[in-house]
Order: C-alpha cells, then sequence, then structure tokens
C-alpha cells in the first residue's frame, strides 16, 4: 500500500475542481483528471518544471472570486479577421463544419483528451496541462492534411471561447505535404484558464509552419501545449508571439524521430506590467544527423517573462546540430525576465549551444541614430522593432512577416511611450 | 559657422579630463584639419561636437552660428546641420539601410518644419549619391552597414551626409582603414560636397588624406589643446618631423 501524503488544498486548487466539475458535460470521462487534479493538487515550485512559475500563486490570484464562473458564461464570441488572408478557418468545437481546402480533412474526435503522457520531462507523474485540459473537457478535433498536399493558404484554429476553450486538437501532416498553421489564441477577458493541447504529426519529408498568435485579454489565463513528432527529412518551423495575456504558460515540445529533420523555433514575447508570459520548451533529438535552431526574443516593459528551454541529445543521436538563444531587452525596472536555457547531451559527436542574453537598449546604437536627426523616442522604437523584427525576418515569407509585424507594431505603439 | 572656446571636458563616468581648453574657429566653407597624435583628444572632440552623453563639458562653449549648442540633443544638432561622420560606423541589425536612411532624412526635414520628402524623390536621391561614391545598391537593401566591410561602411557614411546636407561635418578619422582607392572615392565625395555655405572639420592621424581633401587651415591637438595652427603645409611639417618635435616647440 502506498501513502499519499495530501498537501492542504489552497484557495485556487479548490477553485479549479469547482470550475472543472462546473463544465457540466461529459463529466464521467473527464472524472480521472479531475480526480488526478483533485489528488496530485497544482504545482509546487519545486516542480522543476514549475519553478519559475508558480501555478498555485498565479492561478490563486485569478480564481479566488466567486465571480470566476458565472463571468466565463457571460463572455461572448468575437468576430475575427484571420491573421493571414485566405485562411481556413477552424473551429475548434466544430472541425467537421470548416470549409477546408482539398486534401484536409477535419473531424470532432469523440475521444477523450489525452493526458497520461507527460511530454514535459520536467513536470510531475501527471502532465499539469494536459490533465487540466481534460479535466475541463477539451473538445477534441482531428485535422489531417492528406500526403502530398501543398496547401495554398494557412489554416487558422481558434477554440472555443468562454466555458469550452479547452481544445485538444491532433494535427497530423502526411508525407511530404506542406502546411501552415495558425494557432490563435484571441478574447478570453475572464480569469478562469482556457488551455489547449495540440499532437502534431510531422510526416516524413514534409514541411509545416506553425504560427501561434497569442494576443490574449489581461485577465485571462491560458495554458498551451505543442507536442511535435517529426519524421525523417521533415521541417518543422514555429513562430511564438505572446503579446497578451494575464497570465499564459505555452510549452512546446519536439520529438525529433527520423534522421535529417530540422527544427526551427522563433518566437517574440511582449510584455508588460502585470502580465506573467512563460515559453518552456523541450528539443528532444533521438536520432543521429537532425539539426534545430530556436530563438527568442523578448522585449520587456513590466511583468515577468520566462523562458525555459532544453535541449536533449540521446546516445545515438550522433550529429546533432542544436542552438538556443534567449535575449531580453528590458526597458524597465519593473519587469523581470527568468531564462533558463539547458543541455543534456549522452552522444560525443554533436554541436549544442546556449546563450542568455539581457540588457538594455544599446547606447551606441541609440547615439548613433540620434546624431543622424532622428529623435530619442523615434530612435528607441526603431531600435526596439529591430531587435524583434531579426527573428521574424527569419521566417522568409513575406505576407507572414507583415501579418506578425503588425502585430507587433501595434503592441509597440500601445505600450512604447 | 563654429566657435569653440576654452572647452574643458571629462568622461562623465570617471572623472578623467580630456579636452583641457580647446580654441578652434571654423568659417563659413573653411576646411579645417585636426590631427594629432593617439590619445590627444580627437575622437572626443568630435562626439562632444555631436552630443555624445559619455562626456561631460566642465568648462567653457560650443558655438555653432553663434549659439551654443552644449544643451541641444543630438537629434536636434543633426537637424540643424551638424553631422558627425563615424570613425567607427556601428552597425544595426534589424535596421533596414533604406528605412534608416529615410527616417533620419525625414525627420530632419520634419525638424526644420519642410515637408516630407515622397518615396519616388527618395529614392531618386539615394541612387544618385550612391552612385557618385560607387556604392552598389545590394549593399542598401541590407541592414545598416551589417556585413559591410571598413572600407563600405566608410563610404556608406558620405552617403549619408551627402543625403542630409549638413552645413558642419565633422569626420573623425574617415581615412583609417581605407586603402588608396577608397581613399580617392571618399576624397572625392567630400569634395563634391564642398560650397561656401558648408564647413569641414577634418580629423586625422596621417597627412595623407590631406592631398585628396586639401584643407585651409591644420591644427595640432595635443594633450586636450590646440598647440599649433598653421595652412596644409603644416600637416606636411607633421609629416617630416613626427609630433613630437612640433609639440615640444609648441610648449
Amino acid at each position: 500500500m502506498s501513502v499519499t501524503e495530501l498537501r492542504p488544498r489552497t484557495p485556487a486548487e479548490t477553485r479549479l475542481i469547482q470550475l472543472a466539475e462546473a463544465q457540466g458535460e461529459n463529466e464521467n470521462a473527464r472524472r480521472p483528471a479531475i480526480e488526478a487534479l483533485r489528488r496530485e493538487g497544482l504545482p509546487t515550485r519545486k516542480v522543476e518544471a514549475w519553478h519559475y512559475t508558480d501555478l498555485r500563486q498565479l492561478m490563486g490570484k485569478r480564481l479566488g472570486s466567486d465571480d470566476a464562473v458565472e463571468a466565463l458564461r457571460e463572455s461572448g464570441e468575437t468576430l475575427l479577421e484571420p491573421l493571414l488572408q485566405g485562411s481556413a478557418v477552424v473551429d475548434l468545437d466544430a472541425p467537421e463544419a470548416a470549409h477546408l481546402p482539398n486534401g484536409v480533412t477535419g473531424s470532432a474526435s469523440a475521444g477523450e483528451a489525452d493526458w497520461k503522457t507527460t511530454p514535459n520531462r520536467l513536470d510531475r507523474s501527471i502532465d499539469t496541462v494536459r490533465a487540466m485540459n481534460a479535466a475541463f473537457g477539451a473538445a477534441s478535433a482531428t485535422i489531417d492534411v492528406a500526403a502530398g498536399t501543398h496547401l495554398d493558404h494557412a489554416l487558422e484554429l481558434r477554440p472555443a471561447t468562454g466555458l469550452k476553450s479547452h481544445a485538444f486538437t491532433t494535427v497530423t501532416i502526411g508525407e511530404k505535404a506542406e502546411a501552415t498553421i495558425v494557432e490563435r489564441l484571441d478574447g478570453g477577458t475572464t480569469g478562469a484558464p482556457s488551455t489547449g493541447v495540440n499532437m502534431l504529426h510531422v510526416g516524413a519529408g514534409a514541411n509545416v509552419l506553425w504560427i501561434v498568435d497569442q494576443e490574449k485579454g489581461l485577465d485571462s489565463s491560458h495554458l498551451g501545449q505543442l507536442s511535435v513528432r517529426l519524421e525523417a527529412d521533415s521541417v518543422f518551423r514555429l513562430f511564438v508571439l505572446n503579446a497578451g495575456g494575464g497570465f499564459v504558460r505555452y510549452e512546446v515540445h519536439t520529438d525529433v524521430v527520423g534522421e535529417g529533420a530540422d527544427v526551427q523555433i522563433r518566437g517574440v514575447n511582449l510584455l508588460h506590467a502585470g502580465q506573467h508570459v512563460d515559453v518552456t520548451t523541450t528539443l528532444n533529438h533521438t536520432v543521429a544527423h537532425t539539426t534545430a535552431t530556436e530563438t527568442f526574443r523578448n522585449v520587456v516593459t513590466g511583468g515577468h517573462g520566462v523562458f525555459q528551454g532544453i535541449i536533449k541529445v540521446a546516445r545515438g543521436a550522433q550529429k546533432t546540430d542544436a542552438k538556443m538563444a534567449c535575449n531580453s531587452l528590458l526597458l524597465s525596472d519593473e519587469g523581470d525576465f527568468s531564462a533558463k536555457p539547458e543541455l543534456e547531451i549522452f552522444a560525443d559527436d554533436v554541436q549544442c549551444g546556449h546563450g542568455a542574453t539581457a540588457g538594455e537598449i544599446d547606447a551606441d546604437h541609440l547615439f548613433y541614430l540620434m546624431s543622424r536627426g532622428i529623435p530619442g523616442d523615434q530612435a528607441r522604437a526603431l531600435l526596439i522593432k529591430a531587435f524583434v523584427a531579426e527573428v521574424v525576418e527569419e521566417l522568409e515569407v513575406e505576407a507572414i512577416e507583415d501579418a506578425l509585424e503588425t502585430r507587433i507594431e501595434a503592441w509597440l505603439e500601445a505600450n512604447i511611450r | 559657422m563654429l566657435e569653440i572656446k576654452n572647452l574643458h571636458a571629462r568622461v562623465a563616468d570617471e572623472g578623467t579630463e580630456i579636452l583641457r581648453g580647446v580654441d578652434l574657429t571654423v568659417n563659413d566653407g573653411e576646411i579645417a584639419a585636426i590631427m594629432g597624435p593617439n590619445g590627444s583628444g580627437k575622437s572626443t572632440l568630435s562626439y562632444i561636437l555631436a552630443g555624445r552623453e559619455d562626456y561631460e563639458v566642465t568648462e567653457g562653449d560650443i558655438l555653432y552660428n553663434g549659439e551654443s549648442i552644449l544643451e541641444m540633443e543630438p537629434d536636434e544638432r543633426a537637424a540643424s546641420g551638424l553631422f558627425l561622420a563615424f570613425q567607427y560606423p556601428l552597425e544595426i541589425p534589424g535596421v533596414a539601410t533604406m528605412t534608416f536612411l529615410k527616417t533620419a532624412l525625414n525627420a530632419q526635414r520634419k525638424a526644420r518644419d519642410e515637408d516630407e520628402l515622397t518615396t519616388p524623390e527618395f529614392m531618386r536621391r539615394v541612387k544618385a549619391a550612391a552612385g557618385d561614391l560607387k556604392i552598389n545598391p545590394e549593399m542598401l537593401k541590407r541592414p545598416l552597414n551589417v556585413g559591410f566591410s571598413g572600407g563600405e561602411k566608410k563610404r556608406a557614411e558620405i552617403l549619408q551626409m551627402a543625403l542630409l546636407e549638413p552645413k558642419l561635418c565633422v569626420m573623425d578619422e574617415t581615412d583609417s582603414g581605407l586603402d588608396i582607392d577608397a581613399l580617392k572615392i571618399v576624397a572625392d565625395g567630400v569634395n563634391a560636397l564642398r560650397s561656401p555655405e558648408r564647413s569641414f572639420l577634418v580629423i586625422t592621424h596621417y597627412q595623407r588624406l590631406l592631398d585628396y581633401i586639401v584643407p585651409d587651415t591644420v591644427h595640432v591637438l595635443s594633450n586636450g589643446r590646440i598647440v599649433k595652427t598653421g595652412d596644409k603645409d603644416l600637416a606636411l611639417q607633421l609629416e617630416r618631423e613626427g609630433y613630437s618635435q612640433i609639440i615640444e616647440e609648441a610648449a
């Protein structure tokens, strides 16, 4: 018989269970996940995966009041233009209703969300994000892009808003297919959490660009996860834009299982006062001859930012070439950014590296621009934009760069003086 | 155009005094050369003229067209017609060269209550100036100065100068790192800008540059002061005899 020591429940944990139970539908399927959360609670900071993001405290702030459930019911739908023109929009609570291009199918899957595996190897015996996703009765959607399909336009995935803003989405990209997928995380002005778990399978020789555009309201909490499996010679490119949200955790876990596969992760986190934004990634190289690059650029005018990134190279994964960088521009004493890049390497013939920097606007750069007649505020804005534009430009798709730069400029204009 | 009066300045953080009473006048249309050994304060003088914050003026004044510029921000000085060609032009990743040029040009025009340039007019000017300086247009598609060779950077500085049409051009060791061909191109660019309304302060170690950009006056800066002033022959004398001889005589 095992003895489980039960910690006293915090108000946030109690409230979370209440909220999950109040979801109403499909309770039997959700019951095991709810029980797991009840048993394990929320992770403390002693759990390495959550060291910089104290979920109990952050959730506590947001779930303390009795209004949470009511507020959830009241939140309405918003009509959004797609991030990229011409995108096929998939509402994740009704994927079968989407007008999808040839070669793409969408369906609602009956099965419960998969929360039994723990892709974040630093988490506890249960995967916190997935368990919450399942406990809240995430709507399961399956999207398949057939082998050899080249999509001209992006697919934009939108989770439902309000009570049902919990999605479990399985996306399969067939062999040699090419697709751009936008995960649009918008709206949400209530403190109750939304969750989104994505399982992406990239077939051999396929090429996927996944864009996360997270611009949720400042009162909202979001827990997201993207788990990716890459077959041989496939390319997975990810761009994460965090330009909103009160409390956001986005996890990316890639398993590179086929030789010749390439992962390119780029991201921009824009933070101001009152926010907590955490991006946590695992790059897992299990076979030889794979490559990965990861760069995050953070602009901090306030709030707390977190980046945790680990590159794991298995014993047999020789010739892995993986680089990771996290650069933060700290524009105020009010904000901070915690970066924890890590390497865990068991192969002896690899090239891996990581670096993290944090600093202010370069005074020499500023002087140079001003000496040409550009006023200080304008010069600073130019330099901040340049700092993030560098990673956006690496996408090398003009329409997508423009769309993202428009979102970023809107944020900069609203938040930099 | 420019009157520097008993200028004393130090590094703001450390308090080390670098300029110890510089007196210098540059008239309209004049090309004045400042020569001096390493550590004499030449670059400091150029930075102080442009308004860099790292230095603190403790005494004296800088008058530009009769008015003190000490309280002006670098961008205000630029808009009023002052230009510093950097000894080491900075690479700024992420800022497209053309965006930078247009932003600078229009910011200055705005500060002077002039209309912004239309894009075609702007392009025409850049193309013409780049052609004169034998700058490959492909270079201008890159981020500002990123990946430029030393010579390309110096030419890009002169391109900026030609576009911004300043009235007082301060050139900080523009000849350093240039081979003789590049030096000629840069000098031609500068000479093309000579006019009765435009003055130059050319800072250099070596007399060589002054064969191509012929100065009206030559000033020797040593230990934070102008110790000797002459015409272009002074530069030749410095080349022959070295700095120490002349500095000793002056002392």
